[in-house]
C-alpha cells in the first residue's frame, strides 16, 4: 500500500511543520540562555527535547489515524503530536507556558494532552504503553471503533511496563499499535550498550505478535508496514509492534554536548536528514513540482509563525490558577 | 434494627459495584484474581456470573501494566474499578498511579477527566510480615490528585463504592483486611452492619462522629475506629468520656469535624496503623494545631505504628500495632485519671 500524492503531500507538509515548530523553538529557547546557560531563564524554561530527524515516523504511522484513534506519546512529542493534529498555537502556547496553552500552562512541553484528537503524553519512559492499550480495552469493550498507537523510544523497550502492556495487549487481542522510535541513543547510552539484542522487534515473538524493523527513517515504508498494522488491529486481530530506525539530529535534551557521540557520527546524519531526502525523491518521483513543494513549505512555514505569535501575544496563566483542575 | 439486613464490608462493596454496573455500562471490573474467585478478600463476589468475562476481568500479575491501562480506558469514556490486592505492591506500579492517574487531569489543564477507582487492602495483624500487612494511607493521601478513601463499617463500604465509582476523578479505596468479614482473618463485629438494599452514596470527604463525647477526641479510619470505640466503651467506665471520630475519606479531609470536636473535648488522640511519621496521625494533630491551639487543655497524643517494618512473629507485631488499651491509657492520661496498676 503506497500513499496517494494527496497523503505524500500531507506527510511531508507535517514533517516541515514539525521541523520548522522546532526551529524556532529552539532559536526562542536559547533567548535569556546565554551568555551563561540557565534553564530556568527565558521565554521556553525547563526541559525542550526535539525531534528533528524523527518526523518520518510520525507521519508514516499517523497518516493511517483520525481523530478519534488515540496516540499516547513520549517525553519528545512535537512531531507525533503535529502529525495527529494536536492544535499547533496551543501546543504553541503550552510550551511557552501561557494560558491559552492546551492545559494553561500546567502541563508544558513533556505533558501535551489535547482531548479533541485523543492524544495524550507522558515525561516517563514507556509510561503511554499501559493507557493506550487500557485506550484500546475501552474501545473493544464498548465496541467502539478506533486503534491505539503507542509512540515509545527505543530505550523505553526495557522497561516493564512496555512488557507488561504488550503481554496485556496480546493476551486480550486488544486494538493497539505500538511504534518504538529507534534513534540509537537513550539520552547518552547507545542501543547497543543497552539492548540484548539489535531489533526490539523480535521482542514481539515473545508475545505472540507480529514485529516489524523498518529500516532507513523511511517515510513511505513507514507508511505501508503502520498502515498495514492499523488495519490488522482495526479487524480485531490484535497487536502489532514496529520498530523504525530513525535519526535523533539534536541532542537528548537543549543543552547537551552530546559529548557521547563517536567523531564523526553527526556529520552522517545530517546527510541523511529526512526531510532534504523526502523532497528530492517525491521530485525524482515525477508528481511533484519545486513550486508545488515550495507552496506547502510556504504554508508549514506560515502555520508556525501563527502558532509561534499567538503563544507570545498570550497572556501569562494567573499564578493562583496553580491551585486548579486537580480533580474534575 | 434486629430484622434488618446485615452485610459484611466485602459484601456491601461487591453489591454497589454490581449495582453500578446494572446502571452504567462504562463500568467494569479488573484485577487480580477478581473473577472466578471473586477477590482474595471477597470484595468482587459474584460480579463474574453476573456480568460475565467482559466486564469483569482476570489480569496478568502485571500491575503497570493494567493500571496504566485502566487509565487509558478511563480516559477513553470507560469508568474502571480496578484491584490490586495488596497495597504493599503499588511500589511496582506507582508511576503509573502517581504520574498518570492522579496527574493526567492537572497536566490536561481538566480537559481529561481519569474517573477510576482503585481498590486495595490494607492492614495486618494476621502475621503477614512486611510486605503484606502495611496501610500507607498516608502515601496516598499525600500525593495531589487522588481522593482516598476508607471505610470502617458496611453501611460506608457500600455508600463509599457507589460515590467512588460516580466521581469523575481518581479514588483510591482502601479497605482494611480484618474488616471485610472473611473469617480466615478474623472478623470484626462492629463492621458488619446494616446494609439497605438500594443503592445511596456516602458522601468522600465527610466524617462521621462514631460515638459522642465530651472528654477526648479519638481520630481514626478504618480498623482504627473500632479500636477507639472499644477504648471508648472501657474509658466510659472510669467515668471519662470519648468521643471517635471516624474520617471515612483522607482525601478530601474533613477537617472541620475534627476540630469541632476537639474544640468540644480539648482533647486529642490520633490512632494510624500507618507508620507513625510524615503521616496521617501528624497530619490530624497539625490540623488541630494550627487552628485551634486554645482549645488543647493537653498536648495531643499519636497511637501509632512504630517507624519499622512489619515482623511476623505474633508477639512483636501485636506489640507494634495500635490497640484498645494503648488508646484508653494514652486517654486517661490526658484527662487526669489515675492510670490502673
Amino acid at each position: 500500500m503506497q500513499p496517494a500524492k494527496g497523503t505524500l503531500a500531507w506527510m511531508y507538509e507535517k514533517m516541515v511543520t514539525s521541523r520548522r515548530f522546532e526551529n524556532a523553538i529552539e532559536k526562542i529557547y536559547m533567548e535569556g540562555k546565554s551568555p551563561v546557560f540557565n534553564m530556568a531563564d527565558g521565554p521556553i524554561p525547563g526541559e525542550m527535547h526535539l525531534s528533528d530527524g524523527q518526523e518520518p515516523v510520525a507521519v508514516g504511522v499517523c497518516a493511517h489515524l483520525e481523530a478519534g484513534d488515540v496516540v499516547t506519546a513520549t517525553h519528545r512529542p512535537h512531531h507525533q503530536a503535529i502529525a495527529k493534529g494536536v492544535d499547533l498555537k496551543k501546543m504553541a502556547a503550552e510550551i511557552f507556558g501561557k494560558a491559552t496553552g492546551l492545559s494553561g500552562g500546567r502541563g508544558g512541553h513533556m505533558h501535551i494532552f489535547d482531548a479533541e484528537v485523543n492524544f495524550a503524553c507522558s515525561g516517563i519512559i514507556a509510561q503511554g504503553m499501559g493507557p493506550a492499550a487500557g485506550a484500546a480495552l475501552s474501545r473493544q469493550i464498548q465496541g467502539k471503533p478506533g486503534v491505539a498507537v503507542s509512540f515509545i523510544g527505543e530505550g523505553a523497550a526495557n522497561q516493564g511496563a512496555f512488557h507488561e502492556a504488550l503481554n496485556l495487549a496480546a493476551v486480550w487481542k486488544l486494538p493497539m499499535v505500538v511504534v518504538v522510535e529507534d534513534n540509537a541513543w537513550g539520552i547518552s547510552v547507545s542501543k547497543e550498550a543497552s539492548t540484548a539484542i539489535k531489533r526490539n522487534s523480535d521482542r514481539a515473538a515473545a508475545y505472540g505478535i507480529p514485529g516489524h524493523y523498518i529500516p532507513g527513517n523511511d517515510p513511505r515504508k513507514i507508511y505501508e508496514v503502520a498502515g498495514e498494522a492499523i488495519a490488522r488491529a482495526r479487524r480485531g486481530e490484535g497487536p502489532t509492534l514496529i520498530e523504525v530506525e530513525t535519526y535523533r539530529l539534536a541532542g537528548h535534551f537543549m543543552g547537551d554536548a552530546e559529548g557521547y557521540r563517536p567523531d564523526g557520527e553527526k556529520d552522517g546524519l545530517f546527510a541523511k536528514d529526512p526531510i532534504p531526502v523526502m523532497r528530492a525523491r517525491l521530485l525524482a518521483g515525477g508528481s511533484f513540482t519545486d513550486a508545488e513543494l515550495d507552496a506547502l513549505e510556504t504554508g508549514a512555514q506560515a502555520a508556525v509563525d501563527e502558532a509561534i505569535r499567538f503563544a507570545r501575544g498570550s497572556a501569562d496563566p494567573k499564578p493562583e490558577d496553580a491551585l486548579t483542575a486537580v480533580f474534575a | 434494627m434486629e430484622n434488618e439486613r446485615k452485610l459484611t464490608i466485602a459484601r456491601a462493596m461487591a453489591e454497589a459495584t454490581a449495582q453500578e454496573m446494572r446502571d452504567d455500562p462504562s463500568v467494569f471490573v479488573m484485577g487480580e484474581d477478581i473473577a472466578e474467585l471473586g477477590g482474595v478478600f471477597g470484595n468482587t463476589r459474584g460480579l463474574l456470573e453476573e456480568f460475565g468475562k467482559e466486564r469483569v476481568r482476570d489480569t496478568p500479575i502485571s500491575e503497570t501494566g493494567f493500571i496504566g491501562a485502566a487509565v487509558g480506558a478511563a480516559q477513553d469514556g470507560m469508568k474502571p474499578v480496578v484491584e490490586l490486592m495488596f497495597v504493599d505492591f503499588f511500589g511496582v506500579c506507582f508511576d503509573a498511579i502517581y504520574n498518570l492517574m492522579a496527574k493526567n487531569t492537572y497536566f490536561s489543564g481538566g480537559n481529561v477527566n481519569v474517573p477510576m477507582v482503585l481498590m486495595t487492602s490494607t492492614g495486618g495483624g494476621y502475621s503477614d510480615a512486611g510486605q503484606h500487612s502495611q496501610c500507607l494511607y498516608g502515601s496516598f493521601a499525600h500525593l495531589p490528585g487522588m481522593k482516598v478513601v476508607s471505610p470502617s463499617n458496611a453501611y460506608d463500604a457500600k455508600g463509599l463504592m457507589t460515590a467512588a465509582i460516580r466521581d469523575p476523578n481518581p479514588v483510591i479505596y482502601m479497605y482494611h483486611k480484618g474488616l471485610q468479614g472473611m473469617g480466615w482473618l478474623g472478623t470484626e463485629a462492629g463492621a458488619i452492619t446494616h446494609v439497605p438494599e438500594e443503592s445511596y452514596e456516602v458522601e468522600i470527604g465527610k466524617a462521621a462522629i462514631a460515638r459522642e463525647g465530651r472528654d477526648v477526641t479519638i481520630v481514626s479510619i478504618a480498623q482504627g475506629v473500632h479500636h477507639g470505640l472499644k477504648a471508648a466503651d472501657a474509658l466510659a467506665q472510669q467515668g471519662i468520656s470519648a468521643e471517635v471520630v471516624d474520617l471515612r475519606s483522607l482525601v478530601p479531609l474533613d477537617r472541620e469535624t475534627v476540630r469541632a470536636s476537639v474544640a468540644k473535648t480539648g482533647r486529642l488522640i490520633v490512632v494510624d496503623e500507618d507508620y507513625h511519621s510524615y503521616g496521617v496521625s501528624g497530619e490530624i494533630i497539625a490540623t488541630v494545631t494550627e487552628s485551634n491551639m486554645a482549645d488543647l487543655k493537653a498536648p495531643p497524643r499519636r497511637i501509632a505504628y512504630p517507624d519499622v517494618p512489619i515482623p511476623f512473629a505474633r508477639v512483636m507485631e501485636q506489640h507494634c500495632l495500635p490497640n484498645a488499651d494503648k488508646i484508653a491509657a494514652a486517654a486517661r492520661d490526658l484527662c487526669g485519671a489515675p492510670v490502673p496498676a
